[in-house]
C-alpha cells in the first residue's frame, strides 16, 4: 500500500457524547488512505460502529469535523454519502423483498439509474444470481449477508465500510468472503472494516487501528505492528534439570523454568528474527552439552498483539 | 448534487409496492369495511332516515365515510412506512444515502397519499353500487381529498417516528382519530345535536375536515369551507414544520 496515496477520509477531533454521560468516541483523529483495506479493531463496545455511524450519517457528532472527498460531511453530505457504501452489522433488510429489487433499490436510492447489467454483475460477483427472483427471508444468514454486501455496492462505492462482514457465517464462506473484499480492492475500492476475527484483519488489512473506550490507542501498517510489537516465543524442554543457565546463554533473552527443565526464550520482532535467534539459541545449547526432548515455537500473532494492548479479546 | 429525484422515486415506488404486496389488507379491508357501512347505515337504516339539507340519508353519509376511512388509513400507511424501517433497522440505508427531508417526505408520504386516492376512488365507485349521488364540485372534491391525503400521511410520519412500539403506533388511530371521526358529524349533521352538544362538537377538529368534504359534494355544509379549508392547510403547514424539525435534530431517527 502506498503511504503517500492521496486521503479519502479525514476525521479530526471527532466526539460523541451520548445523552446520560456516556463518551463513546473522544477525540477521534483518523486519515484513511486512497484504496487501503483499513482494519478498525476493538473490544464490544470501544466505538467501532459508532465511527462507522458518525461517518455515513446515522450518528450525530458532538464535535469534530470529518471530510470525505475532500466534502465536509456537515455542509457536503449528499456528494460524500453518493460515493460511501455501508454493510451494517446486523442482518438489515425488507425480507419479504426479492434480492434483484433490493438491490435495485439500493441504487436508486444513492441518484444512480436503473443498471441491469450492473445489478447483474454485483449479484453474479457475490453468488447470488442464481437466487435474485427469491425473497430474503428464504435465504441462509450467510446469503442474507451477501445481499446486503450487494446492496451496498449497488451504487458503486469508492468506500465502503464493513461493519463485522463475516460475524455469524462458516469458515468457507468466510474466507469466499475475503476474496470478494480482495476484488473490491483490486477495483480500487477503500475498505474500513471491523471485525471480530483478528485473524480476518491479519489476513487482508493494509493498516490496522485499534480503538478502546472510544480513543484511538494505535494506528500503524499491519507489517509495521508485527514487526515492532511482535514476539517470539520458544520453549525448550530438556532432557537433565539445569541448576542455571550457562554464560553462553546470557546473551540470549531466555529464562529458567520449570525446576530447571525448560528453558523459555521470549524475543524477536515479529519479522522472523525471533526465529534465527531461536535456531543459534539450539546450537549453542549443543555446543554447551545441554540436550532437551522438544522444542515449542510460536509467533505471536495480530491477536496477542491486540490482547497485549487492550488486555482483552476483540 | 441537488434534489435527489431518483432516491425520491425509489423510495416512492417500493412503499406502492409494499401495498400492492398488502391489498388485501390496505385496500380490500377498508373497501370492504366502508362497503359495510354503506349496507347497514346507508341501505338498511338509512331507509328510514330523513333527507339532510335536501340530500338523501344513505348518500349523505359517503363524505363522512370517505373521511373515516381516509383518516385511519393514511395515517396508518405512513406511520407504519416509516416505522418499519425503524423497527427492523433497514433505516440505516436511507440515512446514509444521500436523501434528506425533501426526498423523504415525497417518497413515503406521496406514497401513502397515493394509497389513500386509489383507496378514496375504490369506495367512491364501490359507493355507487348502494347509493344514487352526485358530486356537486368534483374538482374541489379532488383537491380536498388529495390535501387531507397529504396532511395525514404527513401526520402518520410523524407518529412513525414517535412511535417506539407497535402499541403507540396504533394507538392514535385507533383510540383518537375514530372516536373522533365518529362524533365528527360522520353519520349525521351537527345541527342535529342538542344543546350544548352542537356547541361541544365544534371543538372536535375533525367536524371541519368532514364537512369541509361535504361541502366538494353537495355545496352546503355544518361549517363553513373557509374555515375548513384554511385548518386543513394549518395542520399541513404544522406537520410540515414539525417534521422538519426532526430531520434538523434526527430526533428519534439518528443516535
Amino acid at each position: 500500500m502506498d503511504s503517500d496515496a492521496e486521503p479519502i477520509l479525514e476525521i479530526e477531533g471527532l466526539t460523541k457524547v451520548y445523552p446520560g454521560g456516556l463518551k463513546a468516541l473522544d477525540d477521534i483523529g483518523l486519515t484513511i488512505r486512497k484504496g487501503e483495506i483499513f482494519a478498525l479493531l476493538g473490544p464490544n463496545g470501544a466505538g467501532k460502529t459508532t465511527l462507522i455511524g458518525a461517518v455515513c450519517g446515522l450518528v450525530r457528532p458532538s464535535a469534530g469535523t470529518i471530510r470525505a472527498f475532500g466534502y465536509d460531511m456537515h455542509d457536503d453530505w449528499r456528494k460524500a454519502r453518493a460515493r460511501i457504501g455501508l454493510v451494517p452489522q446486523e442482518l438489515s433488510t425488507d425480507m419479504f423483498e426479492p434480492v434483484h429489487r433490493a438491490v435495485s433499490y439500493s441504487r436508486g436510492l444513492f441518484g444512480l439509474p436503473p443498471d441491469k447489467t450492473r445489478i447483474e454483475e454485483v449479484l453474479r460477483s457475490l453468488s447470488l444470481w442464481d437466487k435474485r427472483n427469491e425473497r430474503i427471508m428464504a435465504l441462509s444468514g450467510g446469503m442474507k449477508r451477501r445481499v446486503l454486501i450487494a446492496k451496498a455496492l449497488a451504487h458503486e462505492p469508492d468506500l465502503l465500510f464493513l461493519d463485522e462482514p463475516t460475524a455469524g457465517v462458516d469458515v468457507e464462506l468466510r474466507r469466499e468472503m475475503w476474496k470478494q473484499i480482495d476484488t473490491m480492492r483490486a477495483r480500487g475500492v477503500t475498505i474500513i472494516l471491523t471485525t471480530h476475527y483478528i485473524e480476518e484483519a491479519e489476513e487482508m488489512a493494509d493498516r490496522v487501528g485499534i480503538i478502546r473506550n472510544g480513543k484511538i490507542l494505535m494506528v500503524d501498517e499491519k507489517e509495521a505492528m508485527m514487526a515492532r510489537l511482535g514476539r517470539t516465543e520458544a520453549l525448550i524442554d530438556l532432557t537433565e534439570p539445569l541448576a542455571e543457565l550457562p554464560p553462553a546463554m546470557t546473551r540470549f533473552p531466555v529464562t529458567l523454568g520449570k525446576d530447571g527443565m525448560q528453558i523459555c526464550y521470549r524475543g524477536g520482532d515479529g519479522t522472523g528474527k525471533g526465529k534465527a535467534e531461536v535456531a543459534d539459541l539450539t546450537k549453542a545449547l549443543v555446543s554447551c552439552g545441554i540436550d532437551y526432548t522438544g522444542i515449542d515455537i510460536h509467533e505471536s500473532s495480530l491477536e496477542d498483539i491486540f490482547v497485549d494492548l487492550v488486555g482483552e479479546r476483540a | 448534487m441537488g434534489f435527489n429525484f431518483r432516491g425520491a422515486w425509489s423510495i416512492y415506488t417500493r412503499e406502492v409496492m409494499r401495498a400492492l404486496r398488502t391489498a388485501f389488507q390496505s385496500i380490500l379491508s377498508p373497501v370492504l369495511t366502508t362497503s359495510l357501512y354503506f349496507i347497514v347505515f346507508g341501505a338498511a337504516i338509512g331507509g328510514r332516515m330523513p333527507a339532510m339539507d335536501g340530500v338523501e340519508y344513505a348518500a349523505f353519509i359517503i363524505p363522512g365515510l370517505l373521511m373515516l376511512t381516509l383518516l385511519g388509513e393514511t395515517t396508518s400507511n405512513a406511520s407504519f412506512g416509516i416505522y418499519m424501517p425503524r423497527f427492523t433497522g433497514t433505516i440505516y440505508e436511507l440515512l446514509s444515502a444521500p436523501v434528506g427531508v425533501a426526498e423523504t417526505l415525497v417518497g413515503f408520504v406521496g406514497a401513502a397519499a397515493t394509497k389513500s386516492l386509489i383507496l378514496a376512488a375504490i369506495i367512491l365507485t364501490t359507493a355507487t353500487l348502494f347509493v344514487d349521488y352526485s358530486i356537486a364540485h368534483p374538482f374541489y372534491a379532488v383537491l380536498y381529498i388529495m390535501l387531507v391525503a397529504a396532511s395525514f400521511s404527513l401526520f402518520g410520519f410523524i407518529l412513525g417516528v414517535w412511535a417506539d412500539s407497535f402499541e403507540k403506533l396504533g394507538i392514535i388511530p385507533l383510540l383518537i382519530l375514530t372516536p373522533l371521526t365518529f362524533l365528527g358529524g360522520t353519520f349525521y349533521s351537527i345541527d342535529m345535536l342538542p344543546a350544548p352538544w352542537d356547541k361541544i362538537a365544534l371543538a372536535n377538529p375533525i367536524v371541519y375536515l368532514v364537512n369541509g368534504l361535504r361541502w366538494t359534494f353537495y355545496g352546503s355544509s355544518d361549517v363553513s369551507i373557509g374555515v375548513s379549508l384554511g385548518l386543513t392547510c394549518g395542520f399541513l403547514a404544522l406537520c410540515i414544520c414539525v417534521i422538519a424539525y426532526i430531520f434538523k435534530t434526527g430526533w428519534r431517527l439518528r443516535t
